[in-house]
């Protein structure tokens, strides 16, 4: 075994550059080898103390949150619950407090699970991935970042080090909502994100949903945000109900049927719009909403 | 190669040859067998420890890893034979039934009452949301730290 704690973020680069895989909280990567689903790589980089990836930074164009950063930090940062709610609902879902405290953003993003609970809000929010590998850098969308379950167009020697998000519109607001069975150590049965802009008279402006646990990736409904558009939430929550169950492509396994999956989905999607709404209008709903409005296990 | 931490306020070192976990570093290697080993898929908590200064589940992180870091396990809690005030608390209210989990959970709540005195008992919940009692015997832990969490307000 080769395991080197790299000090520097060139360090880490020139290490995945001769084959060596990089590893931060190790909530996927050691349970998946020990679960025999990969054997853990021969040689290993340990990204976990690279500090200049451990920030969520304001910038001209909105944030930039490195790689590092922790669903713990995430879920009580303030511009992420102000600006980009969602994203702490579902950072607040992830695992434990054990598993907040070390699972990263870039961990949970590069992993690419269709279940991810970070993902769903990631997309809606705009976001984009950062690159970076000792030959150069790239800006990834994350519908070409995430080809399928576990995998990602992302090359072998390339490290996500950043997540960027533009900046909120005004009278903008977006929630993370998620079927669960229990209240903690949960994978999604199916999730839903939603970010909605309102405009004066209180119909939408604008808007994006997107949905987890039904699509072997995060998949955007695509059409959400010409549905919503023109619509009071009330409305453009049922139509976007509608349109998630339609474009759901879910699997059956020991969790949930595909029926129940694709139904459900729908549901999840019309309560992130009327959160999202909700706050786009000034209300305050806490982190992580899933509590505040009682979905699954209300203690 | 050689891996050296502070565990407990001492100093420890091993060697750590194959990719082993921080939990099993610490039972095998280091015979520090507090932390429990149980589901090792950092689902249940009962392995538990401090690592520079958060709670983290040690069958999730790299023995390797922990180089140049502080570890707490529950080993470190007492202090020459006397029982913590979260150890205490659970002492005294019968919290423990098999055990297992015990260990889990007293470093759990050491790291809750660390940076909050008096937790609520949604607080207190949801600080052991990853530890899993399999004798279910959660009301009398969770009514020890209403207590103890009573007892400083």
């Amino acid at each position: 075994m080769s395991f080197a704690i790299a000090g520097s973020l060139d360090e880490a680069l020139a290490a995945l550059a001769v084959g060596a895989r990089p590893i931060a909280g190790g909530t996927d990567l050691v349970v998946g080898a020990r679960q025999g689903k990969a054997p853990l790589p021969a040689s290993l980089v340990a990204i976990d103390r690279l500090d200049e990836l451990a920030h969520i930074e304001s910038r001209d164009r909105g944030i930039r949150i490195g790689a590092m950063v922790t669903h713990s930090q995430l879920m009580i940062d303030q511009m992420i619950v102000s600006g980009y709610t969602a994203l702490a609902d579902a950072a607040a879902l992830v695992g434990s407090p054990s598993t907040r405290n070390i699972g990263t953003l870039g961990g949970n993003v590069m992993n690419a699970s269709p279940a991810m609970d970070t993902g769903a809000p990631l997309m809606v929010l705009g976001a984009v991935a950062q690159l970076r590998s000792a030959r150069g850098s790239r800006t990834v969308e994350l519908s070409d970042l995430w080809t399928g379950p576990g995998q990602t167009s992302a090359e072998t020697e390339e490290l996500c080090v950043a997540i960027d998000l533009p900046p909120r519109p005004a009278r903008s607001g977006s929630a993370y909502v998620r079927l669960e069975y229990r209240r903690a150590m949960e994978i999604a049965i199916v999730g839903a994100a939603a970010s909605v802009t309102l405009a004066d008279d209180g119909t939408i402006l604008g808007g994006a949903v997107a949905l987890s646990a039904v699509a072997p990736t995060i998949i955007e409904v695509d059409d959400a945000g010409a549905l919503m558009t023109g619509h009071l939430p009330d409305a453009a929550a049922a139509a976007v109900a509608t349109a998630a169950s339609d474009v759901a492509r879910p699997i059956s396994d020991l969790r949930a049927s595909d029926t129940y999956r694709r139904h459900t989905v729908g549901v999840m999607a019309a309560r992130a719009v009327d959160a999202a709404a909700r706050r786009a209008a000034g209300e305050e709903i806490g982190v992580p909403v899933n509590r505040a409005i009682g979905v699954g296990a209300s203690r | 190669m050689i891996v050296s931490f502070s565990l407990n306020g001492s100093p420890a070192s091993g060697r750590v040859e194959r990719p082993i976990s921080l939990l099993d570093f610490l039972r095998d290697e280091l015979k520090a067998i507090g932390s429990k080993s149980a589901c090792d898929q950092g689902e249940c908590g009962s392995c538990s420890v401090i690592l520079d200064g958060v709670v983290v589940c040690s069958c999730l992180v790299m023995a390797a890893d922990v180089e140049g870091s502080t570890v707490t396990t529950v080993e470190g809690l007492e202090s020459e034979g006397t029982l913590s005030a979260v150890q205490q608390a659970m002492h005294e209210a019968g919290a423990v039934q098999c055990g297992f989990c015990t260990p889990g959970i007293v470093v759990a709540a050491t790291d809750l009452f660390s940076h909050n005195s008096s937790p609520t008992t949604r607080e207190i919940k949801e600080a052991l949301a990853g530890n899993i009692c399999r004798c279910t015997g959660y009301g009398a832990i969770i009514r020890a730290f209403e207590t103890l969490a009573g007892e400083s307000t």
